[in-house]
């Protein structure tokens, strides 16, 4: 191996009961170089940073820094050995100031007390050398996430990190704070840092990275130098040409539209616009997907519907009935059903028995209820009936929704927005994280009640379930439809569309 | 718990084979479980710090027999329900002890539901005690049975008003309602010593260097339902509280609002996903709390104490609002765990001060500690009950990513 490896990772394999998470992956990095690690959801990008930093033991391989075969066990081992890592979701302290985060574990003291002047004085060194732009004695709380992220680096930097792992760093960033970002991996990289950079974001990737190493489904697919790939090329790596799992389904017949949006603007909470003018029509008896990476616009889009975030600008309307500015008890009785993307956190209330939940849109309407008072009976009696039309397994109505597994908890969700009679039903990530009898149940499900007469709004960020449930198929683009597709597409055409690549090539 | 209808369900017995349902059946019985042992822990140390400061395994064990005679409780015994008998009258002042804790258990239980944890019990008892003794006081000659309802409802609105100030906060700006409630405990109390301090508004007309309210006018004075000529008896507050702990179970179980309350302090977001009001809950949760420590204080104040003195009130009784955390902790926050609880604290609390202050085997000067040692025991058990359960829980979090590796809780993407 030639001399300037600072690290090789052979042969990891990584096995979770059921899944093989990392199958043979290889991967190395040389001395002063940016190596992205480029992959879908579940490739195996977190699982083998996660070996590296120490937070899993690989069932197989070795891990070899600077030539030395090295094992962790833990992250402060890894840490001691020159790997930092900044994570996605930040771990600082926001009511004490960057320079006390930056030393937190290794401060210098003065006695037992924290030596300010000496901690303020050697983060300030560290943010002028880096040209970081940060105030060592600025609050956490008071300064911007592109510098909290700054603050991560200095972490890393601090303890004497010399291989620097960052987890989809740009998702957290305004683009201008992502070019400096880049600014700073530059300079880094001239003081002869190593950094591996996570991400799914083609652009950044060939922008930043020296070398690519794309994973798929836990193995290595190649290793190439950023200098000749292309997006294309990089994205057909990335998804491969496996055989599409086609749902059987007739022509879709659509008729009237349910559901129209008009120019809609949506912020987040944190008050970045995340839907930029966003129109399209959903008609009664069709499929329509919504394909895009995770944090383009698509959450900030299904609660604006839901009447679950605020609507900045635009227009909605449920056949025919403005629903913009209505809560989410509006948007229901108008006819929405929603199948949300996080059934745990939203779609369901855990510690609540199975009926409860079925009656959590309509607790307070008769037959459940009259004048305020519960009849919890009826609510057994509908549940009991839903269970055995929707084949929710391992538990009556009395057991708690918490109990089920995944895929009948996705089922009880189901049953109870589809039981509703809904108008329009939106399916978010309506299959994450099941396996593939409840994937093929649902699919099934969702094209019989297109063939009802609904309009179903599917936003997934499985390109393979958008392709083979969709009759028509929307590209959504950092808040706005950059495609729309009815035809045959192959994945490849959405996947570069997806991450803007049609807006890049076109300049 | 939380389940309608009736628990043991024929889905339960048929699921019974799997794990998850074998689970949930073991939580349901450590759900009576947890508490006792941590009580019966709880009696076991405090035993043991009895026998060590006593030097005397013998003198501990007399000390629980002192405590357990003190509350009245070897009355079933020699029932009487004449109060001139020692045990007969210990026991009506630990029931008159209970009546209280119910209902101020029944407070922080109705919070914890809504996921709040309402620490202003004490003042909302407050603002319930003034209240009922300024109407008490004021209206002196309806008709009794008006009188008593007036300043019953006025009382228990007044403190649903006072907590709900809290609730709207939180609401609103999202202060957090221990804080809120903790400073609004002391806003009520400072208001009350100024309205019953000399020359304040409502003290008494007879002597005005004395910082004490008028009595309570005779039509406004529970009846006792057990009593007896120059003792103060059981007052059919006792009943009341009853009530009110069917009250809460109807309440939370088996109306739209119960069922919003549950589901917000379950998880707010999918409360919110279902088209639930949160912000309207919180307000009203908050308020229903205080509604029930504010009864608890009209109570007191028509069939207990019948004035008010500042600094003078029975420390038992000045920290009600308090205790009444712990005993909603201890019964789990349903309604018939805080009624168990508060019979306990309520049986703790009046026997060990009465039955411990006048042992003939312990020093009196040691007799007011060990009482609150042996209660900060079981409040600590409590703590450590929930805590338990905490660890019991996380772990159960942590296990989970692991199992489904393929699904990282971030989703990175395509």
């Amino acid at each position: 191996m030639s001399d300037d490896l600072v690290l090789e990772m052979r042969n990891i394999r990584k096995e979770f009961p059921g899944v093989v998470a990392n199958d043979g992956v290889s991967f190395d990095v040389r001395r002063g170089e940016v190596h992205a690690l480029l992959g879908e959801n579940g490739a195996g990008k977190s699982t083998l940073m996660n070996i590296l930093y120490g937070l899993y033991r690989p069932d197989g391989g070795e891990i070899r820094l600077a030539g030395k075969s090295v094992s962790f066990s833990s992250a402060r081992e890894a840490i001691q050995s020159g790997i930092g890592m900044v994570h996605q979701h930040f771990m600082l302290v926001p009511v004490m100031t960057v320079a006390e985060n930056v030393v937190l574990g290794s401060e210098p003291r003065s006695g037992v007390l924290l030596d300010e002047r000496v901690a303020e004085k050697r983060v300030a060194d560290m943010a002028k050398t880096f040209r970081f732009a940060v105030d060592p004695g600025a609050r956490i709380e008071d300064i911007t996430v592109g510098q909290q992220q700054r603050v991560e680096i200095m972490k890393a930097l601090y303890r004497n990190a010399d291989i620097l792992i960052l987890d989809e760093p740009t998702a957290v960033l305004t683009p201008q704070e992502a070019s400096d970002l880049f600014e700073i991996l530059r300079t880094l990289q001239r003081e002869g840092l190593s950094i591996i950079f996570i991400s799914h974001k083609l652009n950044e990737v060939l922008e930043i990275a020296d070398r690519i190493t794309v994973l798929r489904r836990g193995k290595t697919i190649e290793t190439v130098p950023s200098e000749g790939a292309t997006e294309a090329s990089l994205a057909r790596a990335m998804v491969g040409r496996e055989v599409l799992l086609r749902v059987d389904k007739e022509p879709a017949q659509p008729t009237d539209v349910l559901l129209e949006v008009r120019d809609l603007h949506v912020r987040d909470d944190r008050g970045i616009e995340k839907v930029r003018g966003v129109s399209f029509d959903v008609r009664a008896g069709e499929i329509v997907g919504i394909a895009g990476v995770d944090g383009n616009g698509q959450t900030e889009l299904i609660d604006a519907l839901a009447g679950l975030q605020k609507i900045e600008s635009g227009t909605v309307e449920i056949a025919g009935h403005a629903l913009t500015h209505a809560s989410a008890r509006a948007a229901l009785d108008a006819g929405i059903g929603h199948i949300p993307e996080d059934r745990q956190r939203r779609g369901l209330v855990l510690e609540f028995s199975i009926a409860e939940n079925i009656a959590l849109h309509d607790y307070a309407k008769p037959p459940d209820a009259k004048w305020g008072w519960l009849f919890p009976k009826r609510m057994v009696q509908r549940a009991r009936t839903l269970i055995r039309e929707f084949d929710v397994r391992g538990g009556g109505p009395f057991t708690r929704a918490g109990g089920l597994s995944g895929g009948n908890q996705q089922k009880l969700v189901a049953a109870r927005e589809i039981a509703r009679d809904p108008s329009v039903l939106i399916a978010a990530q309506p299959t994450r994280g099941l396996d593939v009898g409840a994937i093929e149940y649902l699919h099934r499900r969702l094209v019989a009640e297109r063939d009802e007469g609904r309009a179903i709004l599917l936003v997934s960020l499985e390109l393979e379930e958008i392709l083979s449930l969709s009759d028509r198929i929307l590209v959504i683009y950092e808040g706005r439809i950059v495609g729309e597709h009815t035809g045959d597409i192959t994945e490849e055409e959405i996947g570069l569309e997806m991450l803007g690549g049609r807006e890049t090539a076109a300049a | 718990m939380t389940d309608p209808g009736p628990s043991p369900s024929p889905e339960q017995a048929a699921a019974a084979g799997t794990l998850a349902a074998r689970i949930a059946l073991k939580q349901r019985a450590g759900g009576i479980l947890v508490p006792v042992v941590t009580v019966v822990f709880a009696l076991v140390m405090s035993g043991i710090v009895l026998a060590a400061t006593q030097h005397s395994v013998h003198t501990a064990l007399v000390a629980f027999q002192e405590i357990f005679d003190g509350a009245g409780l070897n009355w079933i015994f020699h029932p009487t329900t004449n109060l001139i008998d020692i045990s007969a009258y210990n026991l009506s002042q630990t029931l008159l002890q209970t009546t209280t804790l119910i209902l101020t258990g029944l407070s922080v239980a109705f919070a914890f539901r809504c996921g709040m944890f309402n620490i202003g019990g004490q003042g909302q008892y407050f603002v319930g005690l003034v209240v009922a003794n300024w109407l008490g006081v004021d209206f002196a000659g309806m008709n009794p049975f008006a009188h008593i309802l007036l300043c019953i409802v006025a009382g228990t609105l007044a403190a649903a008003a006072w907590a709900g100030i809290a609730g709207v906060l939180k609401a609103t700006v999202g202060a957090h309602e221990v804080i809120s409630t903790i400073m609004l405990n002391w806003i009520a109390f400072w208001v009350a010593s100024w309205l019953f301090g000399a020359g304040g508004p409502l003290q008494n007309s007879t002597q005005p260097t004395v910082p004490v309210s008028n009595q309570v006018s005779s039509s406004a004075r529970l009846p006792d339902f057990w009593g007896a000529q120059g003792f103060q008896g059981v007052h059919v507050g006792l009943f009341i509280a009853l009530a009110a702990v069917v009250v809460f179970w109807v309440l939370l179980n088996r109306t739209t609002l119960g069922y919003e309350v549950r589901a917000v302090g379950f998880n707010p977001d999918a409360a919110a996903y279902g088209g639930i009001n949160v912000k309207k809950n919180l307000v009203r949760a908050m308020a229903i709390s205080g509604a029930f420590a504010g009864l608890a204080g009209a109570l007191d104040m028509l069939g207990g104490t019948t004035n008010y003195q500042f600094g003078q009130l029975d420390i038992p009784f000045s920290q009600v609002g308090f205790i009444g955390i712990a005993v909603a902790l201890l019964g789990r926050n349903t309604a018939l765990g805080t009624l168990f609880g508060a019979l306990l604290f309520g049986s703790l609390l009046y026997g060990s001060f009465h039955g411990l202050g006048s042992s003939a085997v312990i020093q009196p000067e040691l007799a007011g500690n060990l009482t609150y040692i042996i209660q900060g025991l079981i409040v600590l058990f409590i703590g450590a009950d929930v805590l338990i359960l905490y660890v019991w829980n996380s772990r159960k979090k942590l296990r989970r990513p692991p199992a489904n590796p393929a699904q990282p809780a971030k989703a990175t993407a395509a």
